[in-house]
């Protein structure tokens, strides 16, 4: 089977790749509840899976897909250790605003 | 049927349900939109013949991750608009930051279009070829990912039990 690549030239999917990227940093930018921040860092994580996995196709090389193996890994690492931090912070004090959870900025 | 079809209705729905994670006032249809937008970039890596890391992605992403968001959001039962609107500023400030990112990132990998055809070597991704990737040339990094994964579950468990005072 052939991929995708030989009719949609790769800049194409570079293209992709950055505004996903970008659509995620714009939600960490303005959203403040912290839940949906860690979903735009999801967001991005798989821009840059979709890119890795592009520029796989494009060199016809297994590395950049084992590297997109191991982000999943880290990504699900992350969103368990990260929820759960997440929902303790909830139980102690009942708000998950990234306005309100300031005591580290100063 | 245009060969590229495919991909163009692909990322037009990625983009979509991307934007709509973003902007979507309640976190539950963030969630949903966020697994549909995983679902479509599965849809991409079946395009690029990467068999194996649309399985993974699919149990993963949507099947774990997603399950972890869904149920943590129900049990924080924040499923109201409790989110006080930012000021337009802000928001203003932050959509213009984005897209100078958008474009600062196109002319930063410019020049993608030069790289010539795709490699003709199709037998890359098949699975038998990335296991043999995986557990020869990438051995170390594999076991490392094993300890990292125990250390979080480790972790989780840690901070999601109640504290005993």
């Amino acid at each position: 089977m052939n991929n995708i690549l030989h009719v949609v030239p790769l800049s194409y999917y570079v293209a992709l790749s950055s505004l996903l990227f970008t659509i995620g940093v714009m939600g960490v930018l303005f959203r403040r509840n912290a839940i949906i921040i860690f979903m735009c860092i999801e967001l991005m994580l798989n821009a840059v899976n979709l890119l890795l996995t592009a520029f796989s196709a494009q060199h016809g090389d297994a590395s950049g897909q084992v590297m997109v193996f191991f982000i999943m890994a880290v990504a699900a690492a992350e969103v368990a250790v990260g929820l759960a931090i997440l929902v303790m912070i909830y139980n102690n004090i009942r708000t998950v605003d990234i306005n309100e959870l300031n005591k580290l900025k100063w | 049927m245009e060969p590229s079809l495919p991909f163009y209705i692909l990322a037009t729905l990625s983009v979509f349900s991307a934007l709509m994670v973003v902007l979507s006032r309640k976190p539950v249809h963030s969630v949903l939109y966020l697994i549909f937008c995983f679902f479509t970039i599965g849809c991409h890596y079946l395009l690029l013949n990467a068999q194996f890391l649309f399985a993974v992605h699919i149990i993963v992403y949507t099947g774990a991750i997603m399950v972890l968001f869904l149920f943590s959001i129900m049990f924080i039962n924040m499923n109201k608009e409790s989110e006080p609107h930012k000021n337009t500023l802000i928001k203003i400030a932050a959509g213009v930051l984005a897209g100078l990112l958008f474009l600062v990132l196109l002319e930063a990998t410019k020049g993608a279009e030069t790289l010539g055809p795709p490699s003709p070597n199709e037998s890359y991704s098949t699975v038998a070829n990335l296991g043999k990737v995986l557990y020869g040339q990438y051995l170390l990094p594999f076991e490392i990912i094993s300890i990292m994964l125990l250390s979080a579950m480790v972790g989780a468990v840690m901070l999601g039990k109640k504290s005993v005072d």
